[in-house]
Parts: C-alpha cells; sequence; structure tokens
C-alpha cells in the first residue's frame, strides 16, 4: 500500500487523490457556526466554516490551540456541550445531514457514519474491563440484532486491521503500550466502518517510531474500508506523510484549503505562509523563526479580518474594518484573505 | 476538549464580574449547596432571635404552665416538665451547633495534623497511623459510644463530653481522606517546581499543598459536624445525653417516657424532630454541594 | 577548576514484588562529566521508557542511583547539606514538559516567580524582584501586565511555557535540564522558546540537557546528542553527524521515522519489528533490531568510530573500544 502511494506523491505534478475516491463527495459541511457563551461574555468558535471531503481522502485540520480545529470535531460530531450551541450550518455525510437529526438518529449516526478518535483516546480506556468488553459495548446499541459472536467475530477482524493480535480482545488497558492502545482506539473507530473518521491529534503523547506505526495503521485501515479520514493536528512534518489536502484555520476560520504539495510549495495565505516558514529542516541549523504575536482571545477578536495584526500585509485601513470571505482559486484551492478577492474563479 | 484561547495580546483586560457576582452565579448552579446554606441560614437565625427573645430559663422545667400546646402565648407549646418549647428549641439547636463545631473542628484538626504527616513523609509513621485508622474503623462505633455513654457518672455527662465521645471515633475518616489528598498532591509536579525553588519541606506542606486542599478540608469538616450532630441526636434519644439540657434528643427521650402521642401532646416530639431533620438535610445538601465544588469533573456544566 | 556536575556508572534499577522479583533496569552505567566553563547544549534523546526522564529526575536530585554516584562539585549529592545543598537546588534547575503541571492552581502564575526569588535572594527589595520579573517575562517575548496576576487556567498554554521559561531565565542556573520542553506546545512557538534556550547558553553561560525524542529540534538547538534506549547509550557525539550520518540499527531507525516537513523525504519503507518479550543479556536493541548477530547476545561496549562518534554495536567491533566512563570526551562542546 504504501509504497504505490508513495510513488504517486513524490511525482513532481500534483498527484490527484487516491483512486479509489468517488465523484461525489462524502462529506460536505457546509456554514458551520459554533458560539460559547460564557460569563465574559460570546465566543465565535467557529464562523461559517465549509469545506468537501471524497471517500479515501485525507485531511489536514491544523491551527494553534483555541483556532477552532477540535471544536469543529465536536460540532460534526454533535457534542458541543453547554455554553456551546450549534448555531447554524450543515455536515452532510453521504445524504444525511447531521444537524438535521433528532437524538437517537445522532446516536446512530455516531460511530456507524462518522467515527472520532478524541484526543488522548487511549487514556480514556476503562482500566477494570477487558478490552474486549469496551469494543463489544460502543458496538451494542448498533448491532443489536447480531449474535454475540458475531459481534466478536467484527471486534477480532477489527483488531487484526490495526495489526494487533485478536489476543488483545481479552487483555486489560494496562497491558499495553501507549501505541497498541491508541491503535485499538482506531479499531473502535472502524468496528462499524463509518464513511468518516476523525483522528484528533493521535500520536500527540507517543514517541516518533510509535508514531509512524500508528499512523501507517490508520492508512491502512483508511484503505480497507475507503473512509475519508480527517487529522487534525498541528505538527506539518506529520501531514506532509499523510494527508492529501490541509486546511488551516485560525480564529475559528478555515483561511486556507489547498493540496498537501500546494501547501508546501506555494501556500497564499499570509498565516500558512509563516506556518511553513517556521518549519526546521536540515539546512538551516540555527536558525529559529516563529510567528510573531499571540493568537487572538475569541472573545475579543481584531476588527476586520482577524490576522491583520500579526500580518505583514495587515496594515491596511481594508484588513482592519473588512472581513475577508472564502474565495475560490483557479486550482480548486479555497483563500480567505484579502490579497486573493480578485482571484475567484469565474463560473 | 474545546478550549478558547484566553490569551490576551494586543486587546486590553477582559473584564471580570466581581467575586461576589461568581458566588451567586456558582448558587445558582449547584442546588444542593444552595438549598443547604439557606436552611442551615434560617436554623441559626431562629436560634440568634430565638435566645435574644425568649430567656433561655424558660428552657428548663417548671418555667411555664405544663402541658399547654402551641398558642400565642407559647408558639412551640410546652411540655410535661413546663418548660416552653419555643425556648427548648432555641437552646437546644444552640447546644446541638456547639457540640457539632467543637467535635467537627477537633476531629478535622486531628485529621489534617495525621493526614499531613502520615502522607507527606511516609514510612513506618505512615504505616503506624494508617494501621491504626484501619483497626479502628469497623468496630461499631454506636455500641462503644452508647457503652462509654452509659458508664460515665450523670453529672460528668456535658455537652462536652459528648463531644469528645462522639470525635473518639469519628477522627479516623478525615484523616483517610486528606492523606490520600496529600499523597496525589505530593507527586504533582508543582511540588517538584517548589522543591526546585529551594522551598522546605514544612513549606511545601503549608504553602503549597495545604491551600489546595481546603476543599476538602472543608468537606471533611462538615461531614465531621454532621456525624457528631446525629451522634449526640442518638444518644439523648436513648437517654444517654446530659439530661437536664434540652437537648433535641433529650426531648423526644422524656417525651416518649411521658408517652407523649398517648397522651396527645404531638407537639411536644414532634418538634425537636422536624429540627433535627432539618439540621442534617441542610449538613447533606452542603456536603453535596461540596462535593461538587471539590471535584471539577462533577461540576456541572453551566 | 571544577567539573559542575558527574555521572559515574550511575544505575538506576527498580525493583517489584517481593517473592518473584521483578526488575526493570531504567538506566545502566551512564557516565558523564559536565564542566562548568564550557556550557553546551547536550541532548539526551530516546523513545518513552528509554530512562532520559530518569536521568533527568537523578540530576535533579529527586531520585537517588542504585548504583554509582552523582558528584556536584566535588561532593556527593546525597551528603550536601544547608547552605552546599541550597547552592546545588540554585545552579541545577529545569523547565518541565507540561506548561499546566508546574503552576499551583491556587495561586496567580506570579508565584511561579516570586518563590524562587524569595528563597534564594535574588532580589534586594520588593521593587527589584518585580524588575527581575518584568525584565525576564519581556525576554520570552511576553507583557508582564498582560500575565502577572493572572491564574495559570486564564492563561494559553504557550503563555505558561513561556513563563515557565522566564523562571530559568530569572534564576540564571549553571545547569538547565529541559525536559520536552516544547513537545506540548504549539509548532509555530517552538522556534522561540528553542531560541530562547540557545540564547541563554550562548549569552549567560548556562549549560542545557535538553531531553527530547524530537531530533528535528535537537538538530537544531544541541551540539552534542546521547541517543538512549532502554537504559543504555546506543550512540552519541557530535548531533550533526549523529542525525545526517546514524550509525547505530537503533538511531537509524529513529532517523527514519522522523516526520520530515518535507514531501520528498518520506519514512522509510522498512517495517519495523515489534518488540518480543524481554531480553536482559546483551544487546537492548537485539530483538528489534534488523542487523542481529550471535554476539549481539552479549552487551555490546561503545565503540570509537571517530573523534566525536561513538556507537554501542558490534557492527563496528574493529574499532577501537571506549570505556563508558570516558564517553564525555566524545562529546563536542
Amino acid at each position: 500500500m504504501s509504497s504505490a502511494v508513495a510513488d504517486a506523491r513524490t511525482d513532481s505534478t500534483a498527484a490527484p487523490p487516491s483512486e479509489k475516491a468517488a465523484l461525489a463527495p462524502v462529506l460536505r459541511v457546509q456554514n458551520l457556526e459554533v458560539t460559547y457563551y460564557t460569563d465574559l461574555g460570546r465566543a465565535k468558535a467557529l464562523d461559517d466554516v465549509s469545506f468537501e471531503l471524497r471517500s479515501g481522502e485525507k485531511l489536514g485540520m491544523v491551527g494553534e490551540s483555541g483556532s477552532g480545529k477540535s471544536t469543529l470535531a465536536l460540532a460534526m460530531m454533535r457534542m458541543i456541550k453547554p455554553p456551546g450551541r450549534i448555531e447554524g450550518g450543515r455536515a452532510i455525510v453521504g445524504d444525511t445531514d447531521l444537524m438535521s437529526l433528532d437524538e437517537d438518529g445522532m446516536r446512530h449516526a455516531r460511530l456507524s457514519k462518522i467515527a472520532y478518535i478524541p484526543q488522548g483516546a487511549m487514556n480514556s480506556l476503562n482500566p477494570v474491563t477487558r478490552i474486549g468488553a469496551q469494543m463489544v459495548d460502543a458496538v451494542k446499541s448498533h448491532l443489536s440484532r447480531e449474535s454475540r459472536s458475531a459481534v466478536e467475530d467484527r471486534c477480532a477482524h477489527a483488531l487484526r486491521s490495526v495489526d494487533l493480535d485478536p489476543g488483545v480482545f481479552r487483555m486489560y488497558a494496562h497491558e499495553l503500550s501507549g501505541g497498541m492502545k491508541q491503535r485499538v482506539c482506531i479499531a473502535i473507530g472502524i468496528l462499524l466502518q463509518p464513511q468518516v473518521i476523525i483522528a484528533d491529534e493521535p500520536t500527540s503523547a507517543l514517541d516518533v517510531v510509535t508514531q509512524r506505526q500508528v499512523m501507517e495503521t490508520i492508512d491502512r485501515v483508511q484503505d480497507e474500508i475507503n473512509a475519508a479520514v480527517i487529522l487534525i493536528g498541528h505538527d506539518m512534518g506529520l501531514m506532509a506523510q499523510f494527508v492529501d489536502k490541509v486546511a488551516v484555520m485560525y480564529a475559528g476560520r478555515l483561511v486556507e484549503v489547498a493540496t498537501v504539495r500546494e501547501m508546501f510549495t506555494d501556500p497564499k495565505h499570509p498565516y500558512s505562509q509563516a506556518l511553513i516558514s517556521s518549519l526546521p529542516n536540515l539546512n538551516n541549523k540555527g536558525v529559529f523563526q516563529g510567528i510573531p504575536g499571540l493568537a487572538p482571545s475569541l472573545l475579543r477578536l481584531p476588527g476586520g479580518c482577524a490576522f491583520h495584526p500579526r500580518c505583514p500585509h495587515g496594515q491596511e485601513e481594508l484588513q482592519r474594518s473588512v472581513r475577508p470571505e472564502p474565495v475560490t482559486l483557479a486550482s480548486g484551492r479555497i483563500v480567505t484573505c484579502h490579497l486573493y478577492s480578485g482571484e475567484a474563479k469565474h463560473g | 476538549m474545546a478550549t478558547i484561547a484566553l490569551a490576551s495580546g494586543v486587546e486590553e483586560r477582559v473584564q471580570q464580574p466581581s467575586q461576589v457576582t461568581l458566588f451567586f452565579r456558582y448558587l445558582r448552579r449547584n442546588k444542593s449547596l444552595a438549598i443547604g446554606l439557606a436552611v442551615l441560614l434560617a436554623l441559626v437565625l431562629f436560634t440568634v432571635i430565638g435566645l435574644l427573645v425568649v430567656s433561655p430559663k424558660a428552657a428548663y422545667p417548671l418555667a411555664a404552665m405544663t402541658k399547654q400546646p402551641p398558642s400565642w402565648k407559647y408558639p412551640f407549646g410546652t411540655d410535661f416538665f413546663g418548660r416552653n418549647l419555643l425556648a427548648a428549641m432555641a437552646v437546644g439547636l444552640w447546644q446541638t451547633a456547639v457540640i457539632g463545631v467543637l467535635a467537627g473542628a477537633l476531629g478535622t484538626l486531628i485529621g489534617i495534623i495525621l493526614g499531613f504527616i502520615s502522607a507527606y513523609f511516609g514510612g513506618w509513621l505512615d504505616n503506624l497511623i494508617r494501621g491504626i485508622c484501619q483497626v479502628l474503623t469497623p468496630i461499631p462505633v454506636l455500641l462503644i459510644q452508647v457503652v462509654v455513654a452509659s458508664t460515665l457518672d450523670k453529672r460528668d455527662v456535658t455537652i462536652f463530653t459528648m463531644a469528645l465521645i462522639v470525635v473518639m471515633l469519628a477522627w479516623m475518616w478525615p484523616t483517610l481522606v486528606i492523606r490520600s489528598q496529600v499523597l496525589t498532591m505530593k507527586e504533582r509536579q508543582f511540588v517538584s517546581v517548589a522543591k526546585l525553588s529551594g522551598v522546605s519541606d514544612f513549606g511545601i506542606i503549608f504553602k503549597e499543598i495545604l491551600p489546595n486542599l481546603l476543599p476538602f478540608i472543608a468537606a471533611a469538616f462538615v461531614g465531621q459536624v454532621f456525624s457528631a450532630v446525629f451522634a449526640s441526636f442518638y444518644l439523648a434519644v436513648l437517654g444517654l445525653g446530659p439530661l437536664r439540657e434540652p437537648l433535641l434528643g433529650n426531648i423526644i427521650w422524656s417525651a416518649q417516657g411521658q408517652g407523649a402521642f398517648f397522651n396527645g401532646w404531638w407537639w411536644w416530639p414532634i418538634e425537636p424532630a422536624i429540627a433535627m431533620i432539618l439540621i442534617l438535610g441542610s449538613l447533606a445538601l452542603i456536603i453535596m454541594g461540596l462535593d461538587e465544588l471539590a471535584n471539577p469533573r462533577v461540576r456541572r456544566s453551566e | 577548576m571544577d567539573n559542575l556536575l558527574e555521572l559515574k556508572n550511575v544505575s538506576k534499577v527498580y525493583s517489584r514484588g517481593v517473592v518473584n522479583a521483578q526488575s526493570t533496569i531504567a538506566l545502566q552505567d551512564i557516565s558523564l562529566t559536565l564542566r562548568e566553563d564550557e556550557p553546551t547544549i547536550l541532548t539526551v534523546a530516546g523513545e518513552s521508557g528509554s530512562g532520559k526522564t530518569t536521568l533527568a529526575m537523578l540530576l535533579l536530585g529527586f531520585i537517588t542511583p542504585t548504583t554509582g554516584q552523582i558528584v556536584y562539585r566535588g561532593k556527593n549529592i546525597t551528603t550536601l547539606q544547608g547552605k552546599e545543598r541550597m547552592a546545588y537546588r540554585r545552579e541545577v534547575q529545569a523547565v518541565f514538559q507540561d506548561p499546566f503541571a508546574v503552576f499551583n492552581p491556587f495561586y496567580t502564575v506570579d508565584h511561579l516567580l516570586t518563590v524562587p526569588i524569595r528563597r534564594f535572594k535574588l532580589a534586594k527589595s520588593k521593587a527589584d524582584a518585580r524588575n527581575r520579573m518584568d525584565e525576564a517575562l519581556t525576554a520570552v517575548g511576553l507583557r508582564p501586565e498582560d500575565v502577572l496576576g493572572r491564574f495559570p487556567h486564564q492563561l494559553s498554554g504557550g503563555q505558561r511555557q513561556r513563563i515557565n521559561v522566564a523562571r530559568a531565565l530569572l534564576l540564571k542556573p549553571r545547569l538547565l535540564i529541559a525536559d520536552e520542553p516544547v513537545s506540548m506546545v504549539d509548532a509555530s512557538l517552538r522556534a522561540n522558546i528553542l531560541e530562547t534556550l540557545r540564547n541563554l547558553q550562548r549569552d549567560h553561560g548556562v549549560s542545557i540537557i535538553y531531553i527530547t525524542h524530537d531530533l528535528t529540534t535537537a538538530y537544531h538547538i544541541s551540539k552534542s546528542i546521547i541517543v538512549l534506549y532502554r537504559g543504555g547509550v546506543m550512540e552519541a557525539g557530535d548531533v550533526d553527524t549523529v542525525i545526517k550520518d546514524p550509525q547505530h540499527p537503533y538511531t537509524r531507525l529513529l532517523v527514519d521515522s522522523i516526520p520530515w516537513p518535507n514531501l520528498d523525504q518520506r519514512w522509510g519503507a522498512e517495517k519495523i519489528i515489534a518488540r518480543s518479550g524481554g531480553n536482559s543479556e546483551g544487546c537492548r536493541f537485539r530483538s528489534r533490531c534488523p542487523a542481529a548477530m550471535e554476539i549481539c547476545k552479549t552487551q555490546p561496549p561503545l565503540f570509537r568510530i571517530n573523534d566525536h562518534h561513538t556507537a554501542a554495536c558490534y557492527l563496528y567491533e574493529k574499532q577501537p573500544e571506549v570505556a563508558a566512563e570516558n564517553l564525555s570526551e566524545l562529546l563536542p562542546v
């Protein structure tokens, strides 16, 4: 698997997503809005977020803490708790708009249509019950008509898909290493073969070697069930190794969506440019380049473009007072920046 | 997982509402704590006003006409011995409070001292203290209290000795609770950093760990007060309390002794019973409320 | 010139159980010498379980070695008392990984800075103390009025970690143990923090031991590197050569698995062999090594590959051996 896809990607021309991708997008997020009503004011955690994903495609979502990337995942899963509220927008998986489902419908959709592997999932495994019991528990309500042994077969198959011995079924969480626990969480995520898998920082607490193992596992698993994967993180290196498209979030807005090659060779939004140039590589030892300033508080967003105080082009009146809107460029990229508002694709 | 970056940077400081406002907003969410505190406050007011309005002497026998049902002159009625029950309730509540707070404070203090020493210094000291606690815990408290109370000379039984009897077997629980909290806190990284900053062992105990345990200590205290009040109540109901005093339990005991219900003097045992339910109920609600405060995971979202 | 801190054949073994005692070797026979007149940045790299955290705890005096000694300015640290102990505390400091855990939630963030100022008598008056705090906070890119007086949960992770580094700046220790200082911080802030640490060494003569599993940041900031695996030194030397031209199979695996932010540098196709069972004799990496040989059943010593490069692997048995005690000689400063 890896070698075929790797070859396709080292091709210098922009490579299309895996051939298995169907033509119609499997996930369509449209104008999603989430607001938090706190004691200190209103914070818009997600502001008019829209993007699309096809089966078999891998999207990397990057941004600083507080940029809204985890909120986006929670919103799609309808797991936003008060004082947060989903104010509008749609999240369509296949033919179903997740926002229009009732409680029962959404409960059914979780894990069977869209699966979420939260950050630190491996630490949330129940320490006192066996892994197998937890896996069965997760899917019991979805598979009420299947026999016990059929469910267990499914679990064994999922465990094998993540390169774990089916014997793990009978083990306890503390008997497994960090990487193994994380793969168990991935296995739970794929039990019902969802169409979309969201993995929130799946490797943040793991060392490089285990991280590589886990990412290769997600790759393989995704290939098997042809799901679309959203990888949330802030490690651009991981994105370069793994995803097809990259979406950059800043202060609750999607500021750029591009293919991974475009993002690394020619980032358009000034924030993406700053992110790319701050990456360490073997050729510039001793050069440290960060991004000046701090991410703004969502309670007190700067007027106009939220990035303008930190942007090298942000001194114009336009940036300070007018909100930029997402613009689709000729190559299919989306950028939310005043610099490109004149280049919108026609037609 | 959704975090809101409250980083200030270019903007001015976000205005914080005052402490008082935040406290009342919290009370609105934590209903147990709110109701518990409200009821307790009402009882305190009753006691304070009662003691000011009615002469304490009226709580003792032959102060008024006997066996009077509630009326304007005697709002709570009087009993067989001629005690004005309004005065009796006020004085009784006051004495219950004294026992509760005294025993509660003593028990909690012992718990803090032993719990800290045990957890922080470890070793044989820890094993010793923990061993004693574990040996004493399964002892049937009621039995021992009854035996001790009944062997005392009747003249020695005062509210203070009652408090001591109650504390005697109640200090183990706060010790163990505080010990386990300190054990966890000890491993926290801010303790390591304090060590690196040159803070001494005692400095760490008092300045770093203790302030973080205040909610637990408060909860332990209220728990101790609860046990003390309850224990003094049932000991008195059994006739083992300081009989001359109008402790709530005593009133019920004497009412029972005179067959109050059969004789139609319903107000006599009912009033102290209601008072006791209110006290214990409010304390229980406060404990539940404090539990939620101390344990942020239990804290209900706004 | 006195050696500032020395580890002499230090091992740390944890044993569990009384009847069927199982022991885990956290660190095996490590020797290191840190000189006062040559401030340097040394990386200790390894996965979890490699012993790097144990090493940090030993250097900070939080745990004692099972065998061997840790010597501060000529004296065994377990014998230090009173003034000398305070001096040791003052001169050996740390920056930890978790930006939140180092703050006592009961106090404002000022507490982290005011306590050492007070204990180590770093300021002559309240105003002097405040000045020093302001200086340190500004040096890490924070505005003092934005962070002082706030509680830890009111600040972002990046701000908190910057305050941690400011604390180190304030104390100007001789030796700073930085245990994964940027792994829980956003990528955009890492450069800033690493630069501050590098400046500490370059401008203020602070020696830094940078503990990490992230070889890319290690490459940027340090001069020399020691690669640990399950308590033993696998490879050590000049950081450029070790990362660009790793000799030990384990280091090769590590370097291969780095997620380079470069589309033309992809993860290697070599399959990762999972560790099977515990093998206590011989080379610690044997069960995962693609080049394992019969002789690897005995513990390989360090072999000298060149003046600033050594590896503990029988692939180099033709090279001269290096005694464990002399490890520091191969680390450039």
